[in-house]
């Protein structure tokens, strides 16, 4: 069981792996698309790697309700309670 | 009245060189780019082939790694030399739609491909790259440049096997020509220095297996040639219609004379004995340049190092220079390089374009002893060529019986 800092710093750790953004840029109030820039491939790698690193599953009708970083926060904190 | 076209930006990344001044120098020098490969997958399918010609230079150090990753390694490559060629024309302000891509590849996206394939046996389709598809598709390279240079007079990736990236200068030709561009990057690039092509071109018995020495394996024109070794890498051109050229004042460093393709109609695979392809590929190229047999001083030719393709070309050569042939120097660059399959027709023809422009043909190594049933005048230490009008063919042919040939005339 991971605390929710400690998904955002592994979320931060993936995004930065994708894209190349700066793990402080992300922010649990930063949408995904407006704030961050992802486009929706880059998402679902984002996606896939968040399952594996957190033992969790996100189904793809789930992504989209995903808007912002605080938003999977919540998702795999839940998941894994 | 013809628009001519002339060629004003080079760029290479290659076994013997990771730009063009580094490949140049090397390709004079005579050096060999090939090694014994240290990677555990040649044990442990027990390749028959030890041994490759990789780029000097690897990719992942010249692209940042965020770009990289979206890329094939096919696809980096061709970026890379895509930017040198661009960066090197000096164009600065260009009307992008009428900007072309005619960048070519002889297999694609190998690597995304089979990596893909392991993910989903390995670890299930939940894992496999949502940007596989972009990533294995042949067109990704000439889409990647044209996104990176943002030319929208079209994106074509023409595919025929070895005869890819000289078939790419044919079109980037074509498209000045007949108005539908003034400026076209075209271009080849390949990646396939992977156990797979490996295993499946030494089933056919194409590549060299002289694993005690790597670097004497590429031998075209000697007696005991015994195959072609693998290569990777890109080579760019940027083409300028000659009026657009001259409108910015750019450094134009040779005309891009004339092109053909043409088809051997004769086997899947094996080249036409008789080279009849080749041949009538040749005589279109200088019909179309309006060369003649006397102009030619240098030719960059195809010489594989295998068996089989190495006379039909000095066959075709005799039959379309005539006694001229004699007068020519023929340089067989895949000697240093080993064969870069879809990319090998681009990176000659940025060796050719040099040879005409700083007049010195590159240098054939590995030459011991030559074939006596293959009398060419083979460039085996750096040479001049003449001053005044002169004129360089190189030739590319490929699996499926594709021929094609550019005519590069100095300016």
């Amino acid at each position: 069981m991971a605390s929710n800092e400690e998904i955002l710093a592994g979320l931060a750790e993936i995004v930065n792996e994708e894209t190349g953004l700066a793990t402080e840029a992300v922010e649990l109030d930063k949408s995904f698309t407006e704030d961050l820039d992802i486009d929706s491939i880059s998402m679902m790698t984002i996606v896939v790697n968040a399952e594996e690193k957190f033992g969790v599953r996100i189904p793809d009708e789930e992504v989209k309700n995903l808007k912002t970083v605080g938003d999977a926060v919540s998702f795999i904190s839940n998941a894994q309670a | 009245m013809t628009r001519k076209v002339v060629i004003t930006g080079l760029g290479a990344t290659t076994p013997i060189g990771g730009d063009v001044p580094t490949m140049w120098t090397n390709a004079l020098k005579g050096v060999s780019g090939a090694r014994t490969l240290e990677d555990d997958w040649v044990a442990k399918f027990e390749l028959p082939v030890h041994f490759a010609a990789r780029a000097s230079t690897p990719a992942l150090d010249v692209l940042a790694r965020v770009e990289a990753k979206r890329m094939d390694p096919s696809t980096q490559f061709g970026v890379i030399a895509a930017r040198e060629a661009w960066g090197d024309s000096g164009i600065t302000e260009v009307d992008h739609d009428r900007l072309a891509v005619a960048f070519a590849t002889g297999i694609g996206g190998v690597w995304t491909l089979l990596d893909a394939w392991d993910t989903l046996r390995e670890k299930g389709p939940r894992r496999v790259l949502p940007m596989t598809v972009p990533m294995l598709m042949p067109n990704g390279v000439a889409a990647a440049v044209s996104l990176d240079l943002g030319a929208r007079a079209g994106a074509h990736t023409p595919v025929s096997a070895c005869a890819s990236g000289t078939e790419a200068l044919h079109l980037g030709l074509e498209l000045i020509r007949s108005g539908k561009a003034d400026v076209v990057v075209c271009g080849g690039a390949e990646a396939a220095i992977h156990p797979m092509p490996i295993a499946a071109f030494s089933s056919m018995q194409a590549l060299s297996r002289r694993n005690e020495n790597p670097q004497g394996a590429s031998r075209p024109y000697d007696r005991d040639r015994d195959g072609f070794v693998m290569g990777e890498g890109a080579g760019a051109i940027v083409l300028e219609a000659e009026e657009h050229a001259l409108a910015r004042g750019a450094r134009i460093y040779a005309e891009l004379a004339g092109t053909s393709v043409t088809a051997d109609a004769y086997h899947i695979t094996a080249p036409d004995p008789e080279g009849l392809g080749a041949t009538r590929a040749l005589k279109a190229a200088m019909f179309d340049g309006r060369v003649q047999a006397e102009d030619v001083v240098h030719v960059n030719a195809h010489a594989t190092s295998t068996p089989v393709g190495d006379k039909p070309e000095y066959t075709a050569l005799k039959a379309a220079l005539g006694s001229h042939l004699e007068n020519v120097a023929v340089s067989a660059t895949k000697s240093q390089m080993g064969h870069l399959l879809g990319a090998s027709g681009a990176v000659e023809a940025v060796l050719t374009v040099l040879a005409v422009y700083e007049r010195k043909a590159p240098v054939t190594i590995n030459l011991e002893n030559q074939d006596p049933e293959i009398p060419l005048d083979v460039v085996t230490s750096a040479r001049d060529l003449p001053s005044g009008n002169i004129v360089a063919l190189s030739n590319s042919f490929g699996f499926g019986g594709h021929n094609a040939v550019i005519a590069v005339r100095s300016v």
